[in-house]
């Protein structure tokens, strides 16, 4: 027994197969406000007499901060204030959350620039006025005098200076088993590489938004647009500001999407916190896109040099990685945790018996980064696939082959590895790699496809097709908890300190609650992302929520199964073991007609004034925890078939597989859309989209003319393959994270089919490929 | 800029709404701000993304590259008045049944674009639904159940206007 | 991103609207008709003028029509009204082809024909046509009323030689012949964004040759032109990939484009062929 069930809860595993609702791909109960239009994003959020707040930000990438003058804007129209890092000098910097490693806390963002710009988009000052427009006007007025200094821009260039005594390297992520020296002696090849992956990011199609309001009456500070990480960001805005955090309440409403990006704590959310408790008004703050793409946080940007040995076979016996992750001007909340997460989950779905890894994580005059969707992920994924493929070219084998001789078999299952990411263990729970890889190629008709793609090149045409195993994790503890009440008109209430980002959440618990619960689950309420509705919460991250608030879901809810059917069995004169419940009435379980009781006479049963319920805490209603140590890994294949123009250099998706096994599709049409949806972020990291800079720091990306999102026309069809074969043992529902497989291998699969149609072997070093780069490879130049 | 000010009536889903905005405002926030009809999203404010398509005397136009004086005697249809009595038209029905959101930012600029396709060329082709909602951008669906619900759409409403 | 505040005027006459910007002009007026390239400029504060003349209820600028072997565009005709059957004839298929390039269905139905070329974008489709099939502007102020050939109407990036008090009130282009065969191509990395390059093949074949070719290369230079050494070159020969090859090697030498990047150049090469082959009726090289 693996942790994560405890022996009493191992009684209620979810069996296998299709439930009630639970293995059904029925209708979210999202929908109905979104398409109403009554949605509420943090935009939607309006209070009386609020001020409007606008941020002044560096336009330099590098700079000795002078003197900011903003007499000027204090006497523009509307305008109520006026802040400059003097203004905020009390407010420490933005911490981050992974403690891990040391060291980290000089290089935390002030919330306003103090005496250094380090890079465009950086807050310097902050206007508040009574209109958006007049803010944005007044903002222009703030005169900020700097002296510019050199620009670091490339990663891998030496360290620089950060500040007296501090340099641009905070940090090396190491981390190291086995022999690693030996084996590269002993090895029969080895295959060096030096890869690339661009910058880029989740940029939702909601900009940020923060509404901050104090209620003197009551001495309570409310933020609302939050997302993610309410719980956290509730605690740290309340010790930064010097609060209580039980005199902080932070509210979520509808989220455009999270990806990462969006929840984390920002300077700008301390801005309206601060300005709300001084001004004594309403502030609300609502990012631009072009401020979105210079302000929130970027990603992905690695540089990877790699070495493996392998045994005559192309067996796996060392890899040995020294990479440089840019990280962008600060630390901010995720610490060295993309870093880390590259580190420790590089070594994929193979054995390998020995691994060395130098994480160089380091700082540049760019955006600040931390996760995006399958953060440390997408990019080794990249990197291991590329290095699999570059073996099996060197010692001539069979892409397919190469890899079957590597994967963890499914008997070697849980297979522990000597490495930990995001303070875990790295276990793989549970698995059957190889049957999965099968089951894609045959899908896809790989071997046929490999005939057919001959015929047209041997007809003139440029195609190629390549695969790309991935292990993704999931499941991140340490707890959650989740509570469930039935109220006197038999509604249920679902109150979890998950958070939704536009995933399906609500649907997902509802279902999960249904399923245990025996009640319509398009009736249950869910509640998620309020700090005033439940203590603690670890939030929507890391693939978490249906694995953690899913597991306390089901745990909840047969704990108020269980005292419905202990009250009504009073109620029916029947002993629980008889009873069961339908559609929300308790009735007899072996179907014979008999006495029967709503959940809501049973809840009004329980009610305080119930003279049974004397000297017992009344109400129907459950809360359950559900804690875990370990991490769940979900694991996949991505094929993919492509053309490429030789006038253009443009690459042309013509058939696209994703096979992912989650353990278990709680509503198997979400799991598909997260997939395909996750698979159009992938491909926009893989062939569109990219943070450019110019020499000088200046960011080249700042319009979604510049920095492209694909749209359908740019969409393949993708077909997903969601497999159950191997349910984790980690979760009484057997199930592993579905949100980050679709984009995971995207970029490594594109590298190896675009070198296929290339035919040239390892071409592809970097992402994203662009059209003048294989228009290059095309002429034959590097 | 009091002077500067204007005097408008923007009508709405066929209700007349009077308000007073500076030449600048936009009609996308004219429709928030000033007229309380929030559905109507923005994601780029500058015409690129589509999350703020209305449609102006039946035509899709972006909300943030007009502004809401230039919109005055005009019949302006935002996504709030899709829904008669509170039920889901066949587009909007067809949405939830092929699970074609899932954020729902980008969702009422898809439900105004995919609405002007069904009433001028229901018949539409597979090329030219994929050109015509290049248009919009989606961050978590990856449009294929956006296209599916449009067609879904489609087929309900020809199969309703033939019963 | 919120504009810069300015004056708005929405003049119901021509006459009025000259009259307004005479006045405006000089006060960085601008006029604004489709607003599908000025309002982003405005929302991003790179475009603030003080004034806006709306010319979207002046009467009769909307026009379209065949007169005297010219298509008439007035400076309200949307990009959209460019559709099936507006306008007979190679030109009318020329145009159909065109406007589907034309960013995106909401923009085309705001976005106006003349309001792109008095933006002058490089990359425009529709200075692209008018560059290649040597189109007449129109233009009016207080001043009075001039026009402008093709070739002296672009003046380089973004740069046109309309005044600032003076209107586009009218494209006029050349109705082809029936004979006329036409070609065009763009390549952009994304559905409906701008080229990265475009070209525009019109000619016609007598006898197995070519006739009268015309040839146009946008968004590679910093304006539109036709590619006048390929074309002499074209004339009197026979279709084939490899004349078109030579065609565009030829243009190749003569151009100077917008940035040092030879990828430019070689999707100029690129276009050309595909315009030229798709002209000759032959398959996209």
């Amino acid at each position: 027994m693996m942790d994560g069930i405890t022996p009493e809860a191992a009684r209620h595993i979810l069996p296998a197969g299709p439930g009630k609702v639970v293995g059904r791909g029925v209708a979210r109960i999202e929908d109905g406000p979104l398409l109403r239009g009554e949605g509420r994003f943090a935009a939607d959020v309006n209070f009386p007499r609020q001020l409007h707040m606008r941020v002044v930000r560096a336009e330099l990438a590098h700079a000795r901060l002078l003197r900011v003058d903003a007499s000027a804007a204090r006497t523009m129209p509307g305008v109520v204030a006026v802040w400059t890092a003097e203004d905020v000098a009390e407010i420490p910097p933005i911490p981050f959350r992974a403690t891990k490693v040391r060291g980290l806390e000089p290089y935390c963002q002030p919330v306003l620039a103090r005496d250094r710009l380090r890079y465009v988009g950086e807050p310097v000052a902050v206007v508040f006025a009574d209109d958006a427009y007049r803010a944005e006007d007044a903002a222009e007025m703030v005169v900020v005098e700097a002296e510019e200094l050199p620009v670091l821009l490339d990663a891998t260039a030496p360290p620089a200076e950060f500040a007296p005594g501090l340099d641009t390297e905070p940090t090396v992520v190491r981390k190291e088993y086995g022999e690693v020296g030996a084996a590269f002696r002993a090895a029969h090849a080895v295959v060096e590489l030096e890869l690339s992956v661009g910058r880029h990011s989740g940029v939702p199609l909601e900009t940020r938004g923060a509404i901050a309001r104090y209620d003197a009456s009551s001495d309570v500070l409310e933020l609302h647009g939050t997302a993610k990480k309410q719980h956290w960001n509730r605690d740290e805005i309340a010790r930064l500001l010097g609060r209580p955090p039980n005199g902080v309440h932070l509210f979520e409403g509808h989220v455009g999407g999270g990806f990462g990006v969006r929840g984390e704590l920002y300077p700008e959310d301390l801005l309206v916190c601060a300005a709300a408790l001084r001004l004594r008004r309403p502030i609300k703050w609502i990012e631009d896109r072009r401020e979105h793409f210079v302000a929130t946080n970027h990603s992905r940007e690695q540089h990877h040099r790699i070495r493996a040995a392998v045994d005559a076979e192309g067996r796996l016996l060392a890899i040995d990685d020294a990479f440089f992750h840019d990280q962008g001007a600060y630390v901010r909340t995720h610490g060295a945790r993309v870093a880390d997460l590259a580190a420790g989950m590089l070594p994929g779905p193979y054995r390998l018996p020995a691994y060395r890894v130098a994480g160089h994580f380091r700082l540049t005059n760019k955006t600040p980064a931390a996760t995006y969707r399958a953060p440390g992920r997408f990019e080794t994924t990249f990197v291991r696939e590329r290095l699999m493929d570059a073996i099996a070219h060197r010692l001539g084998l069979d892409p397919v082959e190469v890899r079957r001789r590597n994967l963890v078999a499914a008997a070697e299952m849980p297979f522990a590895r000597p490495l930990d990411t995001l303070g875990t263990d790295i276990i793989l729970d549970s698995g059957d790699y190889e049957g999965l890889l099968d089951k894609a190629l045959a899908r896809f008709g790989w071997d046929a496809m490999q005939e057919e793609l001959a015929a047209r090149r041997a007809a003139g045409e440029c195609v190629g097709a390549g695969l790309a195993f991935f292990v993704e994790k999931s499941g991140l503890g340490p707890s959650d908890g989740v509570r469930i009440s039935i109220d006197a008109t038999g509604a249920v209430e679902l109150v979890s300190g998950a958070a939704s980002v536009g995933q399906g959440v609500e649907t997902v618990l509802a279902q999960i609650c249904a399923e245990a619960l025996g009640v319509d689950y398009a009736r249950v309420r869910v509640v998620h992302g309020r700090t005033d509705r439940i203590e603690f919460g670890n939030g929507a991250h890391a693939s978490r929520v249906t694995v953690m608030s899913g597991s306390a879901t089901w745990e909840a809810a047969l704990a108020v199964r269980e005292m419905a059917l202990e009250t009504a069995g009073t109620l029916l004169q029947l002993p629980p073991s008889e009873l069961t419940i339908a559609e929300g009435v308790v009735c007899r379980a072996d179907g014979a007609t008999g006495p029967s009781v709503t959940l809501a006479e049973v809840a009004r049963r329980m009610g305080p004034n119930a003279p049974e319920m004397r000297g017992r805490t009344p109400g129907l209603t459950a809360e359950r925890w559900f804690w875990s140590d370990h991490m769940a890994y979900p694991y996949g294949v991505h094929l993919a078939q492509l053309r490429i123009d030789r006038g253009t250099g443009a690459v042309t998706v013509e058939r696209y597989l994703v096979a992912n096994d989650i353990g278990r599709a709680i509503n198997p049409v979400l799991v598909e859309g997260q997939i395909r949806g996750g698979f159009a972020q992938g491909l926009g990291g893989a062939l569109f989209e990219e943070f450019r800079y110019d020499p000088q720091g200046q960011p080249l990306s700042t319009t979604f003319a510049d920095y492209l999102i694909p749209t359908i026309a740019e969409m393949p069809v993708v077909d997903v393959l969601i497999a159950e074969d191997a349910p984790s043992p980690l979760n009484p529902l057997g199930v592993k994270g579905a949100g980050e497989g679709g984009t995971n291998a995207v970029g490594a699969a594109f590298a190896a089919a675009v070198d296929d149609a290339l035919r040239r072997p390892g071409a592809v070093t970097s992402l994203p490929i662009l059209p003048a780069q294989v228009r290059r490879m095309l002429d034959g130049a590097a | 800029m009091s002077d500067a000010m204007h005097d408008l009536t923007l009508t709405l889903n066929g209700q007349a709404h009077a308000i007073r905005v500076e030449a600048r405002r936009t009609l996308a926030d004219a429709l928030r701000e000033d007229c309380g009809l929030t559905g109507t999203h923005l994601g780029c404010e500058h015409g690129v993304c589509g999350a703020c398509t209305v449609l102006m005397d039946g035509q899709p136009v972006r909300a943030c590259l007009l502004f809401a004086v230039q919109a005055e005697g005009r019949a302006i249809r935002t996504v709030e008045g899709l829904a008669k009595g509170g039920a889901l038209n066949p587009l909007q029905r067809a949405f939830a049944e092929n699970h074609a959101l899932q954020c729902g930012y980008c969702t009422p600029g898809f439900l105004m674009l995919g609405t002007a396709i069904l009433e001028t060329d229901p018949g539409i082709s597979d090329e030219a639904l994929v050109e015509a909602l290049s248009s919009n951008l989606c961050r978590c669906t990856g449009y294929a159940n956006i296209a599916r619900a449009i067609r879904a759409a489609a087929d309900a409403m020809s199969t309703e206007g033939a019963a | 991103m919120k504009p810069a505040p300015f004056r708005y005027h929405a003049p119901r006459t021509e006459a009025e609207a000259l009259s307004l910007l005479a006045e405006l002009a000089p006060e960085e007026g601008r006029v604004i008709a489709g607003g599908q390239s000025l309002v982003p400029a405005m929302a991003l504060r790179v475009a603030r003028p003080s004034h806006l003349v709306d010319i979207n209820n002046v009467a009769g600028f909307d026009r379209l029509a065949v007169e005297d072997g010219w298509l008439r565009v007035g400076p309200l005709v949307r990009h959209a009204a460019l559709g099936e059957g507006a306008v007979p004839g190679p030109l009318g298929r020329l145009l159909e082809v065109v406007r589907g390039q034309i960013a995106h269905l909401p923009i085309r139905t705001r976005g106006t024909v003349c309001g792109s070329l008095a933006n002058a974008d490089p990359a425009s489709e529709w200075c692209l046509l008018a560059a290649t099939l040597g189109a007449r502007f129109h233009v009016r102020s207080l001043r009075g009323e001039r026009v402008i050939e093709a070739d002296a109407f672009f003046g380089g990036f973004m740069t046109t030689a309309l005044a600032p008090d003076e209107i586009l009130v009218e494209l006029r282009l050349p109705v082809l012949s029936d004979a006329a065969h036409t070609g065009f191509h763009e390549f952009s990395r994304r559905a409906g964004d701008f080229a990265q390059a475009a070209a525009l093949a019109v000619l016609e074949l007598r006898e197995g040759v070519i006739a009268a070719p015309r040839l146009g290369l946008g968004a590679v230079e910093d304006r539109p032109r036709r590619l006048l050494e390929a074309e002499a070159l074209l004339a009197g020969r026979a279709p084939s990939e490899a004349l078109f090859r030579e065609a565009a090697t030829t243009a190749r030498a003569g151009l100077v484009p917008v940035d040092e990047d030879p990828y430019r150049l070689d999707l100029a090469e690129t276009v050309i062929r595909r315009a030229l082959s798709a002209a000759a009726g032959m398959p996209a090289p």
